[in-house]
């Protein structure tokens, strides 16, 4: 109780100071939240393409419509694979008029082979499990061609991973300078009353009574700082969403681990300064 | 109570500030610390209330090791100390109440209990009137009570008194003194510190005298006055 009144007298002492300290960590969050904006909607788009990722087994021309549809009963059941779908010469033809739009007429008279469309279940999607789930299709004696866009599923992933990289990375440079700049600021803090701790610790307040309010004040200016670099990201996605492109915006539960990410900022940066304030002297 | 054996301290940049010293001091005793600038009384006595470590030797006090006392242990003995220094160290946005209720509150002491106890140390110390004044309020011989009062709030064994009155005119620091051997005569045990002879002079204490860090002088050894001990 002591130590929540001992925090929020800082603030109140201390407004400008505060005030600065919330607004650098909100701006270290704001731009971490930008980067997991993009990511986050890099991730979307991605999903919604992977979502397309589909094995498309040629069936040799003139094999018996039940054994294929028996060999596409076999493959549905493959712990990978989401359902399979059986298209027919005349639907393959319909299908490839429908893609091609303008050039219809190139099919005009065109024999298409018909074609076993395999989808594959969510987190099953990678080059590796395409691959091996191709060899086994191919394995069926009728099949004579398989098509999976290897390289495109590849480059797909190589640029997922390259933004998931470049996020971890950039996300704990900013979580790094975040911790480094409220640990100044709490140091600040600290040292606006180094005489009041000298005085606690020389009656016989223990460390941990000592730190608990720059603690608290810690995660408080974490917290808010959360609060407002969420606000912040919420404008500027309402602002590119209007009049660039559509993006989507975290759900409830990203944005309260923003938050608790910000008060974990907060906490580890004035553990630290106190800590080593409280070593030194 | 206060066990110094073989007590050295040294500094990386400064040398040796203690030399091997040993002794005793037993409950309720007063002594003074004299010697030039920079014998070690400060600290001597810093190692008392466990401020410093020694580099090598041992410090008890009422029980407690200087070799294995935790940071915890450090600040409980701490409770049962006085310590008041030269320049008062008083928080100049409280008032003198406050600066005392402040030793207790940050003990974790009952609130009920606070009320009560900082009114009767301040009229100890003869500041039961001025208990609402800024210490920038005070004089300099009135604001050392009231850093003795803030000593005195938690009831401790022995006060430290660290050059109590190097900043007072002659009448303040008698005043002073006379308080501490007040406190003295309540049972308090009083290590003080200080250049000024002449207060020393006149009094019948056991004086010791530092130089260079180690303990010259010693009226307890002279004179064979029995220690008091439990």
């Amino acid at each position: 109780m002591r130590s929540l009144r001992d925090a929020l007298i800082t603030f109140r002492r201390t407004p400008l100071l505060s005030a600065l300290s919330i607004t650098t960590i909100a701006f270290s969050l704001f731009a971490f939240g930008l980067f997991g904006l993009v990511a986050l909607n890099i991730r979307e788009a991605l999903e919604r393409i992977e979502d397309r990722v589909e094995i498309r087994a040629f069936v040799a021309d003139g094999t018996a419509p039940e054994l294929i549809v028996q060999a596409a009963g076999d493959i549905a059941n493959y712990p990978e694979v989401l359902g399979t779908k059986t298209v027919s010469q005349d639907e393959a033809l319909v299908r490839a008029k429908k893609e091609l739009g303008d050039f219809r007429d190139v099919f005009e008279g065109a024999v298409l082979p018909a074609s076993i469309d395999v989808r594959l279940k969510p987190g099953f999607r990678d080059p590796a499990t395409v691959k091996r789930v191709s060899a086994r299709v191919k394995a069926f004696s009728f099949v004579d061609d398989i098509r999976y866009g290897e390289e495109w599923i590849e480059k797909l992933y190589r640029l997922r991973n390259i933004a998931g990289i470049a996020g971890i990375v950039l996300g704990l440079a900013f979580a790094g300078v975040s911790v480094i700049i409220i640990g100044a600021t709490i140091r600040m803090a600290v040292l606006s009353r180094a005489k009041e701790i000298a005085i606690m610790r020389l009656v016989g307040a223990t460390d941990a009574y000592i730190r608990r309010p720059f603690l608290i004040e810690g995660i408080a200016k974490g917290v808010l700082g959360g609060l407002l670099a969420l606000l912040l990201t919420y404008v500027a996605r309402t602002i590119i969403d209007r009049y660039l492109i559509q993006t989507i915006f975290f759900d409830t539960k990203i944005a309260l681990l923003g938050l608790l990410f910000g008060a974990l900022i907060g906490l580890v940066g004035s553990a630290f300064s106190v800590g080593r304030h409280l070593r030194h002297v | 109570m206060i066990r110094f054996t073989h007590v050295s301290k040294s500094y990386p940049r400064t040398g040796t500030a203690v030399d091997d010293v040993s002794l005793h001091i037993g409950k309720g005793e007063f002594v003074f610390f004299t010697g030039p600038s920079g014998a070690g009384k400060t600290t001597l006595l810093k190692m008392v209330y466990m401020e410093e470590r020694p580099t090598s030797g041992e410090v008890k006090v009422s029980g407690t090791s200087s070799i294995t006392a935790k940071d915890r242990e450090v600040a409980k003995i701490r409770r049962k100390l006085g310590i008041v220094f030269q320049d008062f160290r008083l928080l100049d946005n409280r008032t003198a109440e406050q600066n005392v209720a402040f030793a207790l509150e940050v003990t974790g002491a009952p609130q009920a209990l606070i009320g009560s106890k900082v009114a009767r140390a301040l009229t100890q110390v003869g500041l039961s009137g001025k208990g609402t004044a800024y210490p920038r309020e005070l004089s300099g011989g009135e604001q050392q009570r009231v850093a003795i009062a803030r000593a005195l709030v938690n009831d401790p064994f022995l006060l430290i008194a660290d050059e109590p009155t190097g900043n007072l005119d002659d009448r303040a620091t008698r005043g002073i003194f006379q308080l501490l051997r007040e406190i003295n005569a309540g049972g308090t045990a009083v290590m003080m510190a200080t250049h000024n002879l002449e207060l020393i002079r006149r009094q019948e204490f056991r004086t010791i005298e530092m130089n260079r860090g180690a303990v010259v002088f010693d009226s307890a050894e002279q004179v064979a006055k029995p220690v008091r001990d439990i």
